[in-house]
C-alpha cells in the first residue's frame, strides 16, 4: 500500500506537466486553453518570462517531486529498518539558501526592463525639436458598465470642442505607438486587453496612461477587452472592442466620427467601420444576462 | 527554564469555577483553553459548511450560467426563478472569500488549534489569560452574527469581494441592492478582528512567560514557533486593518472621504471626499498580506511536527526552519504592495515590492528541502496525518511556484486578476493550509476527544479529497493562462472566452465530487468522537509534552508539572531504546 501513496505523490508533478504540455501545444479537448496569441510588441517580453518562469517552476516541480517520490519508496516502514539519526547538514542548507536566492534575484533584476518599458518609459515623440511624451491617441472613460471613448478630434488635443465620442469601440492604428489616458467615472475599473497584454487598473480621481505598439499580423482584426477589476454587479458584461487598422483607415474612421458628430451622414455606413466589421465574425453585442437590461 | 508562574492561582481558580458550573453552561461560558478550542474548532468547521456551498453555487453558476439550480434553486432564488442573479453571484463570492478567511481558516488555526495546543506542547496548566482567551471566542459571535446578516440582507448582501474597495464598497449607489450589507460586514471584520488580537496576545504572553521548566526557545516543538510568529503577525499587523475598517465604516457612515476621491458621479449621484481610493488598498494588504502567512505558517509547524513524528526521524534543519519562519513574517510586512502591481501606485514601487516579493519564496524553498531531507533517510509511516501532510509539501510546491509568476511584475500585467490568481490562492490555502488542518485533526483527535479516528476512512478521505482538489484547482491555471478574469458571473458571451465553457463545467464537477468526499469525514470525525476505539496517552509515540497527557487531558492537563529535557524531535536516537524521546522523559540512556 506504501508504494501507491509514492506513485501517487509522483503523478502530480508528472500530470501538472502532462497537463501544461497538452494545452500549451494545442492537442483537443484543451488546445485553447493557453496563452491567446500575442499582438503586441511588449507582450513578446512578458509571453517570453511567463515560459522562462514556467520552465524554472517546472525543474523545481519535478525535481521535489521525484525527491518525494523517491523517498516515499525507498523509506517506508520496514520491520527492522532504523531511521538515520541526523538533525541537519549545514553544506545543504548553505547550498539550498545560495543557489535558489541567486536564481530569485536574477529573475527580479532580469525583469526590471521589461516593467519599465511597459510602465515607467512612455514613448516619445520629437516636435519642435524636443522630445516630448507622445500624447494620448484616445481618453477612455470607464463607467458602471462600459467604456467611453474620447479620441481628439482635427485639432489634436482632448477637452476641446471637435473631440470626437464613440461607446465600446476602439480604434488603434497597427505598429504605432499608441499611448492612452484612462480615466473613471465612478468606481475602480480595469482596462484589460489578453491578446495585448496590457493590464491597468482605472482609479477614480486620477488619470493613468498606458502605451503598446500593435504587431503587423494583427491587422484589421477585432480584439476584445474587458474590465478586470471587481465594479458592481455588471463587472461581467464590460467589454468593448479593439479594432486594429491601418493608419489611413484610422484617419477615415476619424473623419467618419466627425461627420457624425455634425450629423452629415450615418456612421455605420463608413468604410472604416466596414472594413473592420467584415474581417470580423459577427457576435451579438447583447450579453446574455436574463434578468439585467440596461 | 524555570518560571514562577507556574502553576498560576488564578488558572486553578478559574478551572475549578468553571468546573462548578453546571451542565452545559460548563462548555459554553469555560475559560479552559481545550474547551475554548473546540469551541472554535466546531463553529470553524460549521462556517467551513457554509463557505464550502457558496463555492458550489459559485460553480454552479460558471458551469451552467443563467439556468435554474436544481433542488435548491426554486427555493434560494424564488425571485429570479430559480437561477442566480448577476447581483447575487456577487454576493456569493464575497462571502465565500471572508467566511472561509476570517470565519474559517484564521480561527481553526490560531482559535482551535492554538488554543488547543499552546499549554500543552509547552507545558502549561492553561493560557496566560484565562478571562480574555473566553473573550476572544465570544466576541467571534457578534461577528457570526453580523456576518450572517451581511449575507442574509433583503437585496442582496455585501458584494464588493472580500477585499472590499472603495470607492464600490462605499457609495451606496454603487451596489444599490445591498443596502446596509457592507456596513455589516464592516462591524463582522471589526468583531473577528478584536478576537484575533486578544487571542494573539494571551499566545504571546503565554508562550513567553508559561514554558514548563526546561523548555528554552530552541526546544519548542515547530507548531508553537508557527503560532508565535503567527500572533506577531496579528498583533502588529491587525490593528491596521481595524483602523482601515473603521475609516470605511466612517466614509459609509458618517460622510468622511477617506478613501473617496473628488466628485464622483455613480448612478446620477454625485459624492466627493478629496481622498484616494488606494489608501485602502494599501491599509487592506498591510494586514491582509500577513494573513496569507498567519494561515500558512501555523500548517507549516504542524506540517514539521507530522513529517518529523511518522518519519521517525529528527526535524531536519529545525534551526534553519525557525529562522525559515521568521523571515517569511518578516519579509510578509514589505510585500503588500504585489497585490497592487496594476492599481496604478508608482511603478518604481512596484520595482521593489518585486524584488521583497522573490524573496519571500527563499524561506519557503528553504522549509520545502528541509521536509524533503526529513523524510529522506527515515521510516516512513504512511497513516493518514502523514498522507495530508505530505500531499501538503507537494501541493505547497506548486502554490508556492505559481507565486513567483505573479511575483514578476511583467507577467503580473497578464495574470492580475485572472483565474491565474485563484488557481495560486486556492493551491495555498486549500490544498495548503486546509489540508494540514486535516492532518492536525488527525492527528490531535486522541488528544482532543479521548478517541482514535477510522484510519481507512481516513485514507480514503484524504485519497479522494487531494485527487479532486487538484481536478478543480489545476486547471484554473489554464482558464487563468488563457486571461479568464476573475468575479465574472458569466464570461462566454465574451468572444475570447466562450470556449472555456466545457473546462469550467470540468472543475465544477470536481468541485461538486470534492464536496462529496468531505461526508467521509463528517462521518469519521462524529462516528469516532463517539465509537472510536479509546485512545492511549500517546498513540503515534510521539515525543512532545501533550502526548505525556491524558487524553483527553483534565482541567489543568498536568497532574505533575513537566520538565523538558531535550528538544522535540528526538526520534530513533541511537543511546535511546524505543525510536521515540519523549522531551519530559528524565531518562539519560
Amino acid at each position: 500500500m506504501s508504494r501507491f501513496w509514492s506513485v501517487l505523490f509522483f503523478c502530480v508533478p508528472v500530470s501538472c506537466l502532462a497537463i501544461y504540455l497538452w494545452s500549451a501545444y494545442g492537442f483537443a479537448p484543451l488546445a485553447t486553453a493557453w496563452l491567446p496569441e500575442n499582438l503586441s510588441y511588449h507582450g513578446r517580453t512578458i509571453d517570453f518570462l511567463f515560459y522562462l518562469i514556467h520552465y524554472l517552476a517546472a525543474a523545481v516541480l519535478l525535481g521535489t517531486g521525484l525527491v518525494l517520490a523517491v523517498a516515499t519508496w525507498r523509506f517506508r516502514d520496514q520491520p527492522g529498518a532504523r531511521a538515520r539519526f541526523v538533525h541537519t547538514k549545514l553544506s545543504l542548507e548553505i547550498a539550498w539558501t545560495i543557489v535558489p536566492a541567486a536564481i530569485l534575484i536574477w529573475l527580479a533584476l532580469y525583469q526590471m526592463n521589461a516593467w519599465a518599458d511597459n510602465k515607467l518609459r512612455r514613448p516619445q515623440m520629437e516636435s519642435a525639436g524636443v522630445l516630448r511624451n507622445r500624447p494620448p491617441l484616445a481618453r477612455i472613460v470607464a463607467k458602471q458598465f462600459g467604456w467611453e471613448v474620447y479620441y481628439p478630434g482635427a485639432d489634436g488635443r482632448l477637452d476641446t470642442p471637435d473631440d470626437l465620442y464613440v461607446e465600446n469601440e476602439l480604434y488603434v492604428p497597427v505598429d504605432v505607438d499608441v499611448v492612452l489616458e484612462l480615466q473613471s467615472r465612478d468606481v475602480i475599473h480595469d482596462f484589460f486587453v489578453p491578446q495585448l497584454r496590457l493590464k491597468q487598473d482605472i482609479v477614480p480621481g486620477s488619470t493613468q496612461y498606458l502605451w503598446f505598439r500593435v504587431l503587423p499580423i494583427a491587422l484589421n482584426r477585432r480584439l476584445d477587452f474587458v474590465c478586470a477589476e471587481l465594479c458592481g454587479w455588471g463587472h461581467y458584461k464590460m467589454n468593448g472592442w479593439l479594432y486594429v487598422v491601418t493608419p489611413e483607415d484610422f484617419a477615415l474612421r476619424m473623419n467618419e466620427l466627425a461627420a457624425e458628430r455634425l450629423g452629415d451622414t450615418p456612421v455605420a455606413q463608413g468604410n472604416g467601420a466596414q472594413r473592420a466589421a467584415e474581417l470580423t465574425p459577427a457576435v451579438s453585442r447583447q450579453p446574455r444576462s436574463p434578468t439585467n437590461d440596461e | 527554564m524555570t518560571n514562577e508562574l507556574f502553576p498560576s492561582t488564578e488558572n486553578t481558580d478559574l478551572a475549578s469555577q468553571s468546573l462548578r458550573r453546571r451542565g452545559w453552561l460548563r462548555f459554553v461560558f469555560s475559560t479552559d483553553h481545550k474547551v475554548i478550542g473546540l469551541q472554535f474548532l466546531f463553529s470553524s468547521l460549521i462556517w467551513f459548511l457554509v463557505g464550502g456551498f457558496l463555492a458550489l453555487a459559485i460553480r454552479w453558476q460558471l458551469a451552467w450560467p443563467w439556468t435554474d439550480m436544481p433542488i435548491v434553486g426554486a427555493w434560494l432564488f424564488a425571485a429570479q426563478g430559480g437561477q442566480i442573479s448577476p447581483e447575487y453571484y456577487s454576493t456569493l463570492f464575497t462571502m465565500h472569500g471572508t467566511i472561509m478567511i476570517f470565519f474559517v481558516i484564521i480561527p481553526i488555526l490560531t482559535g482551535a488549534l492554538g488554543n488547543f495546543l499552546i499549554p500543552l506542547m509547552i507545558g502549561a496548566r492553561d493560557m496566560a489569560f484565562p478571562r480574555l482567551n473566553m473573550m476572544s471566542y465570544w466576541l467571534m459571535w457578534p461577528g457570526f452574527v453580523l456576518i450572517a446578516l451581511s449575507f442574509l440582507t433583503p437585496g442582496y448582501g455585501a458584494g464588493a469581494g472580500w477585499t472590499s474597495y472603495p470607492p464600490l464598497s462605499v457609495i451606496a449607489a454603487a451596489m444599490p441592492n445591498a443596502q446596509d450589507a457592507q456596513t455589516y460586514w464592516l462591524l463582522a471584520l471589526l468583531c473577528v478582528g478584536l478576537s484575533s488580537m486578544l487571542g494573539a496576545l494571551n499566545y504571546l504572553t503565554t508562550i513567553f512567560l508559561m514554558r514548563a521548566p526546561g523548555m528554552g526557545m530552541w526546544r519548542l516543538p515547530m507548531t508553537i514557533w508557527g503560532l508565535l510568529v503567527t500572533s506577531i503577525l496579528q498583533a502588529f499587523a491587525l490593528p491596521v486593518l481595524t483602523a482601515a475598517l473603521l475609516m470605511q465604516l466612517a466614509d459609509r457612515q458618517w460622510g468622511t472621504g477617506f478613501f473617496l476621491p473628488e466628485a464622483i458621479t455613480v448612478n446620477n449621484e454625485t459624492a466627493t471626499g478629496g481622498g484616494q481610493p488606494l489608501l485602502w488598498q494599501h491599509l487592506f494588504w498591510f494586514y491582509s498580506h500577513p494573513a496569507v502567512y498567519v494561515m500558512i505558517l501555523p500548517a507549516m509547524g504542524i506540517i514539521s511536527e507530522i513529517i518529523s513524528c511518522f518519519s521517525r526521524k529528527p526535524l531536519f534543519g529545525y534551526r534553519p526552519m525557525v529562522m525559515a519562519i521568521c523571515a517569511i513574517a518578516g519579509l510578509g510586512f514589505i510585500v503588500w504592495g504585489h497585490h497592487m502591481f496594476v492599481s496604478g501606485m508608482n511603478p518604481l514601487l512596484g520595482m521593489t515590492f518585486m524584488v521583497s516579493t522573490m524573496l519571500i519564496a527563499l524561506p519557503s524553498g528553504i522549509k520545502v528541502f528541509n521536509w524533503l531531507a526529513t523524510i529522506w533517510g527515515g521510516r516512513i509511516q504512511f497513516q493518514t496525518p502523514m498522507l495530508f501532510a505530505l500531499a501538503f509539501v507537494i501541493m505547497f510546491v506548486i502554490g508556492g511556484l505559481s507565486g513567483i509568476l505573479m511575483a514578476a511584475t511583467p507577467v503580473d500585467i497578464y495574470i492580475h486578476d485572472t483565474y491565474m490568481i485563484v488557481a495560486h490562492f486556492h493551491y495555498v490555502l486549500f490544498a495548503g493550509s486546509v489540508l494540514a488542518v486535516f492532518a492536525a485533526i488527525h492527528f490531535w483527535f486522541p488528544k482532543m476527544f479521548g478517541r482514535m479516528m477510522h484510519e481507512g476512512l481516513g485514507r480514503i478521505h484524504f485519497l479522494l479529497t487531494f485527487l479532486f482538489l487538484n481536478g478543480t484547482f489545476f486547471p484554473m491555471h489554464l482558464l487563468g493562462a488563457r486571461g479568464f478574469p476573475r468575479r465574472y458571473a458569466d464570461p462566454y458571451h465574451i468572444e475570447a472566452f466562450a470556449d472555456l465553457l466545457p473546462l469550467n463545467q470540468f472543475i465544477t464537477y470536481c468541485a461538486f465530487l470534492m464536496a462529496a468526499a468531505q461526508i467521509l469525514f463528517v462521518i469519521n470525525f462524529f462516528g469516532s468522537m463517539l465509537f472510536g476505539p479509546r485512545a492511549s496517552r500517546n498513540p503515534w509515540n510521539a515525543n512532545t509534552l501533550e502526548w505525556t497527557a491524558e487524553s483527553p487531558p483534565p482541567h489543568g492537563n498536568y497532574a505533575t508539572p513537566p520538565s523538558v529535557y531535550r528538544g522535540p524531535y528526538e526520534y530513533s536516537h541511537p543511546q535511546a531504546a524505543a525510536d521515540y524521546w519523549p522531551q519530559s522523559s528524565p531518562d539519560t540512556a
